[in-house]
């Protein structure tokens, strides 16, 4: 057997990171398209705030974290549907106020900064059985929540009032998933930190809208592109003695790199391709661009 | 300025005989735009309707009209007369600061029925960013009938969505990447996606902006025969006059109120310029002539 599984810290970080990957992406792809990646750094800050006020109260920080998320994501979405604010702006003032709580609170006591620490940068190699049980909760819920309402969660991503039109409740859609975005970001926090936490969410889903032609591609490549950057960050984070938030997040750039690559490679066969059938005078027969995957197709 | 419009010069009665300008003569309630006696049902009608943004100047100020099932309805007017958000009433994404808006007789704001209703807009806040669907998913899309917890699983492909492509001519795009396509496939894959569910109103927001002369023919006949073949009702917003008057039974010219509400061939340059606010030539060209 390897070494890396010959240690139960290194077993837990592996379940849950995995988690973790299958459940930022999910909720980054209906994000990302619908240009709020923002949004993951705003609610990233807020669970900085439940973790320093859990620290203070002697509470369990995550679950302090998880409250303020959620709360913050609904509060957040009703600025930004009602109008009184727009999406940008509502999320600046999210991010600032809350990290300013954050900040006085640390300023106040004293005595975790170490512990801190790991909530800033990512703390999944000290993950406890209580994440683990948390984290697998999360995924449950945003599983079902995700396969149970696709068909709405689509229509908002492609357009908000053309799924009104179509009878989609877009406000409760909306809703659902900036408290679940909540969550998931508290989740992700333990794995990767505060700091990174939306690079998890925002940057496989990058790389598979690169290469992605259908929906449903798109989500499960977005999963598996978040599954190789966590197995292959803490992989490396273990050999090479680094930090694993660190490591995981530059292999999720290290693959939006490879899926660019590949995009590019197969942009530059088409086009070698219809180039050959110009020089033929076959112009008829050449096909458009057809640079994705194809596993959407019937 | 001149505008080049279609209508039967010879048959019809004189220009403005019966049409009528301001929002004080609107269609009278048992007489369509012809001033005719019709006992056609009202789909979506908008009485004493204002609206403003923000508590700012009126962007729809005393608006009453209806369009009756089986019209062609196109709704004129220039840049920020208020054509669009007369339609965002009519979808019950705004709701009316004075006035009502019905759809089907429901107020616009609380109905439901979405099913009766298909909208074609201008642009798609998703597209530009790889949205990764094919044509065939974006018109399944129009398929939706509520919460579907297996919808995930659902495979494409079936007849109606099959049926609706080829309407659209679009039938080859079907497993194209919606983004890979141009400006009028896509506008043709959003017709698609609208007639998917066989609506009986169709919505249409400047569908043709960005498109070229001839694709805006095509598509201009597209939409005539939904309403002609089809027998869907259309409310078509444009600023093409010349292109809209082929097939538009009825329209209504908007500028923040009803300049002008009546049967095509009733348009006249006069109208025109109240609604531009410069003169306006009209060129009539007799269409039976044109088909000798």
């Amino acid at each position: 057997m390897p070494e890396i599984f010959q240690f139960d810290f290194m077993i837990r970080a592996l379940i849950g990171g995995s988690m973790v990957a299958i459940l930022a992406p999910s909720f980054g792809l209906f994000i990302v398209l619908r240009r709020l990646s923002l949004i993951a750094d705003t609610l990233s800050h807020v669970a900085l705030m439940g973790v320093a006020i859990g620290f203070v109260t002697s509470t369990y920080p995550t679950f302090v974290a998880l409250l303020a998320t959620t709360s913050s994501a609904a509060g957040i979405e009703q600025l930004r549907s009602r109008g009184r604010l727009p999406g940008d702006a509502a999320l600046a003032v999210f991010l600032y106020s809350s990290l300013a709580i954050a900040v006085i609170v640390i300023s106040k006591s004293s005595g975790f900064n170490a512990d801190l620490f790991g909530y800033l940068f990512g703390t999944v190699l000290s993950i406890n059985d209580r994440d683990l049980w948390l984290i697998g909760i999360l995924l449950v819920v945003v599983v079902l929540f995700v396969a149970s309402f696709y068909a709405e969660l689509t229509q908002s991503a492609f357009d908000q009032d053309l799924a009104h039109v179509s009878g989609v409740r877009v406000t409760a859609t909306n809703l659902a998933l900036a408290v679940l975005t909540g969550a998931t970001v508290t989740a992700s926090m333990r794995v990767v930190g505060v700091l990174m936490v939306g690079a998890l969410i925002v940057i496989p889903v990058l790389a598979a809208l690169r290469l992605a032609r259908g929906f449903r591609t798109a989500l499960l490549l977005a999963i598996g592109f978040g599954l190789l950057s966590v197995w292959i960050g803490l992989a490396v984070a273990f050999y090479a003695d680094l930090a694993a938030g660190g490591a995981i997040v530059l292999t999720t750039v290290v693959m939006l790199a490879l899926a660019e690559a590949i995009g590019r490679l197969q942009e530059y066969v088409v086009s070698r391709r219809i180039r050959g059938s110009t020089d033929r005078s076959d112009l008829e027969t050449a096909r458009p661009p057809d640079v994705a995957l194809d596993a959407d197709k019937d | 300025m001149t505008i080049e419009t279609t209508g039967s010069t010879e048959q019809d009665p004189s220009p403005g005989e019966d049409a009528q300008v301001g929002q004080s003569a609107l269609w009278p309630a048992d007489s369509d735009a012809n001033g005719a006696f019709s006992d056609r049902p009202a789909v979506c009608e908008f009485t004493d309707t204002w609206y403003s943004y923000g508590g700012g100047e009126p962007a729809v100020e005393d608006v009453s009209f209806r369009v009756r099932k089986g019209d062609f309805a196109a709704i004129l007017g220039p840049n920020g007369s208020g054509k669009t958000t007369l339609l965002r009433l009519a979808l019950g994404l705004l709701k009316p600061a004075r006035g009502s808006v019905e759809l089907f007789g429901e107020a616009s704001s609380r109905f439901r029925d979405w099913s009766r209703v298909g909208y074609v807009p201008q642009r798609v806040e998703g597209l530009g960013i790889r949205f990764p669907a094919t044509v065939e998913e974006i018109v399944e899309q129009g398929r939706y009938r509520g919460f579907d917890p297996l919808a995930i699983f659902r495979r494409h492909g079936q007849k109606e969505v099959l049926d609706a492509l080829e309407v659209a001519g679009i039938s080859h795009l079907r497993s194209r990447p919606i983004e890979s396509l141009s400006v009028g496939q896509r506008q043709r894959a959003l017709i698609a996606r609208a007639i998917v569910g066989r609506p009986e109103l169709l919505f249409l927001d400047e569908p043709v902006s960005g498109v070229d002369a001839v694709g805006r023919d095509r598509f201009h006949e597209l939409i005539s025969s939904l309403n002609r073949e089809h027998g869907m009702t259309v409310f078509l917003i444009s600023h093409d006059i010349g292109a809209v008057m082929q097939g538009a039974t009825v329209c209504a010219c908007i500028n923040r109120t009803v300049v002008f509400h009546g049967a095509p061939h009733h348009l006249t340059g006069e109208h025109l310029s109240e609604l531009y606010g410069f003169p306006v030539d009209v060129l009539l060209h007799d269409a039976l002539h044109e088909h000798r």
